[in-house]
């Protein structure tokens, strides 16, 4: 019985949490669309409901009621289990996400090396997806976007460490506390801009979009689904946009924190400061979309390894001497 | 308790069932996922037991990154082909032996371990778990390897980056006849190098590219 209530209480937390986070993916291809038809000026999706905003429930309900069509000469286990596998992951990293210093599903010692994993594990569901549709474009998608991936998480987990030398805990929570007086983004403004980079390219967003290049790639890795299996690998990509983009506010913008402690600020409670955050980052995340041509695959791993990598390194370099010679080094 | 064993024998027959299927397994592919399956399951045993940065390290470098690199080399090389090449041809023969060694002599490195820990207690140095105890697991690792064990650790560093030099060296080839994009070449390029005005004589035209 004990058991049970457990339980139930741990479903009802999760549910809390992913029933939210599920309405606002929603929400932010809406935006997404919108700032992107606003930048070239057109209306974008204005039709379905007030200002458009029931569009991407429409999109889904149709999504929902189309044929799934697996190849039959695909790989049917590994070809369904892709998009799940995208979906699954992009869910279960909000579970470290610290929405004020209570509010969090699992406060876990090691939350910023979880987020970490998470987004590498990322990476499994573009490549069986594409390797499992046998076919040209999507393979050649997957592979592209492996190859990009990894390149890219190389130069974000250095970045964290940057940001982990400034805190000396790998506690989500107390990366937040840790910024109550000078958010990271200021000392670490290089890295701020290195690490969006970096989510742009991890993320697949444009103007990295190559795994999904439509001039040359039809939709690489998402060629073959249709229906149910395209919309949550859709769902999942935009899931994991919104958390880079809260991995972004927790290390750099000071989380769930107010931007200054005076009156009228500390009225607004903890979580209505991070989902601030959240969508300011995602609007640029938008905006560079609209404004930004698409990269040619070897200028971005050149980018990708000869340029953020050796900065980031550098920027490791000198933070540690910084806070080792100015006794700054956080000691517990 | 019981959800703890629960969970530990669940992982533990995860881990075994897909250790087997990746030898098991005809396609080749396959196999590295349930070598994925596998590393995941590990890592979450590490979990269970306390050591949550191990575990997660064992995801970020084996799931993350080592298992991508595996997938690649396997879809892109004919690995099946060549492994059934192996089996039936005449060079199994020389292969087989090879790998029976290497296999006996980790499995009796792995008993020594075992059997050192099971009846020699007092190899392992616990004087300092109690205070290993109060801080977190990241924190006794890191003055555990930066202070005792710097040297080694270094050491390993090194070895390590010496191999990567090795392997970048023992692949690469200076390719002739490439066009790469330089930036610097780009940026510094005047008009006077790509443009230049000529007086071109009637029916002579010019001759370019010489």
């Amino acid at each position: 019985m004990e058991y049970l209530s457990i339980l139930f209480d741990q479903i009802y937390k999760i549910l809390f949490l992913l029933v939210p986070v599920l309405v606002s993916v929603a929400m932010v291809v809406w935006l997404d669309r919108r700032v992107w038809a606003f930048v070239q000026k057109r209306q974008g999706p204005n039709v379905v409901g007030p200002f458009g905003l029931l569009q991407t429930i429409a999109d889904a309900l149709k999504y929902i009621f189309k044929e799934i069509i697996i190849p039959s000469s695909s790989n049917k286990v590994i070809f369904i289990l892709a998009p799940i596998v995208t979906m699954t992951l992009a869910l279960i990293a909000w579970a470290v996400i610290p929405f004020s210093a209570t509010q969090v599903l699992a406060d876990i010692n090691v939350g910023i090396l979880y987020l970490f994993a998470v987004s590498s594990l990322g990476v499994y569901g573009i490549i069986m997806g594409g390797w499992a549709s046998n076919s040209k474009y999507p393979f050649l998608g997957a592979i592209r976007s492996a190859a990009q991936m990894v390149s890219y998480e190389v130069s974000i987990g250095v970045i964290i460490i940057n940001v982990l030398l400034c805190v000396g805990s790998l506690n989500l929570n107390d990366i937040v506390i840790a910024q109550q007086n000078l958010w990271f983004v200021i000392p670490l403004f290089p890295m701020f801009v290195i690490f969006f980079i970096s989510a742009l390219a991890e993320t697949n967003r444009p103007p990295f979009d190559l795994p999904e290049a439509e001039a040359e790639l039809v939709a690489g890795y998402q060629t073959e689904y249709s229906g149910m299996m395209y919309a949550m690998f859709w769902l999942g990509e935009y899931a994991n946009i919104l958390l880079m983009c809260a991995m972004g506010a927790i290390l750099f913008l000071g989380g769930w924190l107010s931007p200054l402690e005076i009156y009228p600020f500390t009225l607004i409670p903890g979580p209505v400061w991070l989902i601030l955050k959240i969508l300011l980052l995602f609007f640029l995340f938008a905006l560079v979309k609209a404004i930004v041509p698409r990269y040619r695959y070897d200028q971005l791993m050149k980018l990708g390894w000869k340029v953020f990598l050796p900065l980031s390194l550098t920027w490791v370099v000198l933070t540690a001497s910084y806070l080792f010679y100015f006794n700054l080094l956080p000691v517990n | 308790m019981i959800a703890h064993s629960i969970f530990f024998y669940t992982f533990s027959i995860i881990a075994i069932v897909s250790a087997i299927m990746v030898t098991a397994s005809k396609n080749t592919v396959h196999s590295v996922f349930f070598l994925i399956l596998d590393f995941i399951s590990i890592s979450c045993l590490f979990i269970m037991i306390g050591a949550e940065f191990l575990g997660m390290i064992m995801l970020i470098v084996y799931v993350g990154a080592v298992a991508v690199l595996f997938l690649f080399v396997v879809m892109m090389l004919n690995v099946a082909q060549q492994k059934n090449q192996w089996f039936s041809s005449e060079a199994s023969s020389k292969h087989i032996p090879v790998g029976l060694i290497i296999s006996t002599l980790i499995f009796v490195e792995l008993i020594i371990v075992v059997g050192g820990w099971k009846y020699k207690p007092d190899l392992f140095d616990i004087n300092n778990s109690l205070e290993l105890a109060k801080v977190s697991n990241t924190h006794s690792l890191g003055q555990v390897l930066y202070t005792d064990y710097i040297h080694v650790f270094q050491i390993s560093g090194m070895i390590l980056l010496v191999a990567m030099i090795g392997a970048i060296v023992l692949t690469f080839r200076k390719r002739v006849g490439v066009k790469t994009q330089s930036y610097i070449k780009q940026i510094s390029r005047e008009r006077s190098d790509g443009v230049s005005l000529l007086n071109v004589e009637f029916k002579k035209g010019v001759k370019i590219d010489d």
